[in-house]
């Protein structure tokens, strides 16, 4: 029973009164993003980085987890009503969802949707709790060199996943890499690209760069973007499905559960591919594919169920390894080292009243999620109606005020209006945010590692081939790296024949990821 | 008798989603139209709705900015000393990224000229541009005249101008966002942001 006692100890942490408020703020917080129009949930937790600040580790990354599972709740219902996505990972859901609505099931379809949802976040929450000490245990031995290889993995994945052309991601890589050298070299003392600013000589924060480059570069971006206004249906009524619906959903609510746990542990996985490729699944296992964007009430129920259960699961790369798997989880990432905690595969022994607290949080929270999305539903449609207009102003003032406490200081206001213009130009000229903050996060812990190992191997690049685990991690690096170049020559040699996918695919990629 | 062959002109490839949806005006389709589409035209339409996409330009612009970065990084890191890979210097480092950096920055000048990925500078550009002028001086006046009159003005601006409110909802939420930023920063957090009154 050794392995749980500090799972049950984790509850007790969750059950302190502070640590449920905080959780209820969270997903409250998240269902809101979800539903409403602009703000991704990264953009939403870098903007709300100050807030955490006074409190506990454990309790600020409750909340954050909770913006983040609940935004995965909260984008359906957009989805379903208006047909409009709020979250990258619910593009799928209006090809069906909306159907459904069309033909007066909107209920069912949202339903469904929760009743998938808090499924799938369960299901992953009870593998992360037995497959996250696992992995924990076998990076322990984890040295510089497989530190080195695994961090280098990271960063490519997450940029050659994302959308766009994989140069640019790459691109923004490097700047976030360069970004994190800014300040003084932890070996010699000497500093770097500070330009004899003393402000700069600590090297530049990591919350003004997420503030910045995430909150507003996308707020400044939705101001361009015209917000289609939309007529919000003034009631939803009959959420609860019938037992014939769920009957029907049970299967790809169970498959959603098993492919979105296994696509969120993957670096550069996440909840938006996650849901895309379970849609994929379901329309082509149906017996009648034809019924997929009429209302197929699997193609809710799957995609939904299997965004919850990545974006659940995408914890555990960041918890056991340090790794973040996607730019959310770079921001959590952030958030526990400006509380002094470092995640890695010891954080689980050393921390286990945070591992576990985070962890069992979102049991509750998806239990709150469920009540928030099926009873008090009716709440958060009246919410579709308050405008982008109104929205855009306030967040920034929250940006920018809250900015200004974390040191009371202007620089770091005006470091974040710099990179926010970073930012909107980026998304503009078309290179992902996401993998530089990413690469900004894991910077030092990639040059700190690389120069450690080429201590102990004395100066020799092939020292990591040397060790199986490194070894293993780079040739998966150079596969990574190399294996898009040469699909694109066979598909030219073969000439491109349009997959069934095609379509989903291109859809998502028109709604531009939104982080 | 009017030749047939001068029929009324007809935009190019354009339907009435596009020009409906070129405009500031709120996306005002007849809702029938739009709600038998199946996820392909979904996805077209979605297509269409983008703004437009910029060209070979815009690419090489951002490929230049790219390597000029990078190129000013390398510099910079040869003078801070690179060593050996057993005693690096602390531009060693700096250096490897910002090859890689000119590196990608010159791939992508020739491989993406076709990329249709960056998105072109438009009328509506002018929104984000007037944000952020108001954020700057917000930043600019905070420690002079503390943050309630520029944060009034910054909403005012974007609720009236960019976002097209009414007079009337645009004063009464201004005021009521102000007050309560007042609230919880000045009153209730007690932070030391700088204030007026």
């Amino acid at each position: 029973m050794d392995f749980l006692n500090p799972v049950i100890n984790g509850f007790a942490v969750v059950l302190e009164p502070t640590n449920l408020l905080y959780c209820l703020v969270g997903v409250v917080i998240g269902m809101l993003i979800g539903v409403l129009p602009g703000l991704g949930p990264a953009a939403t937790i870098a903007i709300l980085l100050p807030l955490t600040y006074n409190v506990e580790p454990v309790t600020a990354i409750i909340m954050l987890a909770g913006i983040f599972y609940g935004a995965q709740y909260g984008g359906t219902i957009t989805s379903v009503l208006l047909r409009l996505p709020g979250e990258a990972s619910s593009v799928v859901t209006v090809f069906d969802g909306y159907q459904m609505a069309k033909q007066g099931r909107a209920g069912t379809a949202l339903g469904l949707a929760s009743i998938g949802s808090f499924i799938g976040g369960t299901a992953a929450i009870i593998g992360l709790t037995f497959l996250a000490p696992l992995v924990a245990s076998f990076a322990l031995d984890f040295g510089p060199p497989e530190y080195t290889a695994l961090a280098l993995l990271g960063i490519l994945l997450v940029a050659t996943i994302s959308n766009g052309a994989k140069a640019k991601a790459l691109v923004a890589a490097a700047l976030g890499l360069l970004l994190a050298t800014v300040g003084r070299d932890i070996f010699t003392g000497e500093s770097r690209f500070t330009f004899g600013s003393l402000q700069l000589a600590d090297g530049i924060d990591f919350v003004p760069i997420a503030m910045g480059i995430f909150g507003l570069g996308e707020i400044l971006y939705n101001l361009e973007e015209r917000h289609r206004a939309a007529k919000a249906p003034s009631k939803v009524t009959n959420v609860w499905p019938s037992r014939n619906d769920l009957k029907q959903a049970s299967g790809a609510i169970g498959r959603g559960s098993v492919l979105g746990f296994f696509l969120g542990i993957l670096p550069g996985g996440g909840a938006t591919i996650a849901s895309m490729a379970s849609y994929a699944m379901e329309k082509k296992r149906a017996k009648q594919p034809e019924r997929f964007g009429k209302g197929a009430p699997e193609g809710v129920a799957g995609p939904e169920t299997a965004n919850n259960a990545a974006a659940t699961s995408s914890f555990i790369p960041l918890l056991t390894l340090g790794i973040p798997a996607n730019a959310t989880m770079a921001l959590m990432f952030g958030a526990l080292l400006i509380q002094g905690v470092t995640p890695g595969p010891q954080l689980v022994e050393q921390n286990p009243e945070l591992f576990w607290g985070v962890v069992n949080s979102m049991y509750i929270g998806n239990i709150l999620l469920l009540i928030m999305s099926l009873p008090l539903v009716g709440i958060f449609v009246k919410i579709l109606r308050v405008r982008a207009a109104i929205l855009a102003p306030v967040t920034a003032l929250i940006t920018l005020l809250g900015a200004y406490t974390i040191n009371n200081s202007m620089f770091d206001v005006t470091l974040v209006v710099v990179f926010g213009i970073i930012g909107y130009l980026m998304k503009k000229f078309g290179f992902e945010p996401g993998p530089l903050v990413l690469a900004f996060v894991l910077g030092e812990l990639l040059e700190s590692s690389m120069r450690r190992s080429l201590l102990v191997f004395g100066g020799d690049p092939s020292g990591f081939f040397g060790r199986p685990i490194s070894a293993t991690l780079l040739v998966v690096f150079v596969l990574v790296a190399v294996l898009p170049a040469i699909r694109a020559a066979i598909a030219k040699r073969k000439g491109t024949t349009a997959s069934a996918g095609a379509a989903t695919e291109g859809a998502a990629h028109t709604i531009k990821e939104k982080v | 008798m009017i030749p047939v062959t001068g029929t009324p002109p007809v935009p190019a490839g354009g339907s009435s989603a596009a020009a409906a949806s070129g405009g500031d005006a709120p996306h005002s389709l007849p809702g029938d139209v739009l709600d038998d589409l199946t996820p392909e035209q979904l996805a077209a339409q979605w297509e269409e709705e983008k703004p437009p996409a910029a060209g070979a330009l815009a690419n090489a612009a951002s490929s230049l900015v790219v390597i000029g970065v990078g190129i000013g990084a390398v510099v910079l890191s040869i003078a801070m000393g690179l060593g050996t890979p057993e005693k690096p210097q602390p531009g060693l480092w700096p250096f490897i990224i910002s090859s890689v950096m000119v590196a990608l920055g010159l791939f992508q000048l020739i491989a993406g000229r076709h990329n249709r990925d960056a998105e072109k500078f438009t009328r509506m550009s002018t929104a984000p541009l007037t944000g952020l002028v108001t954020l700057a001086a917000m930043v600019a006046l905070m420690p002079l005249i503390g943050f309630e009159l520029p944060a009034l003005v910054l909403c005012i601006i974007w609720m009236r101008f960019l976002g097209g409110e009414t007079w009337r909802s645009t004063l009464v939420v201004s005021a009521g966002v102000v007050i309560a930023f007042y609230g919880i920063f000045v009153l209730a957090l007690n932070t030391s942001i700088p204030h007026l009154f």
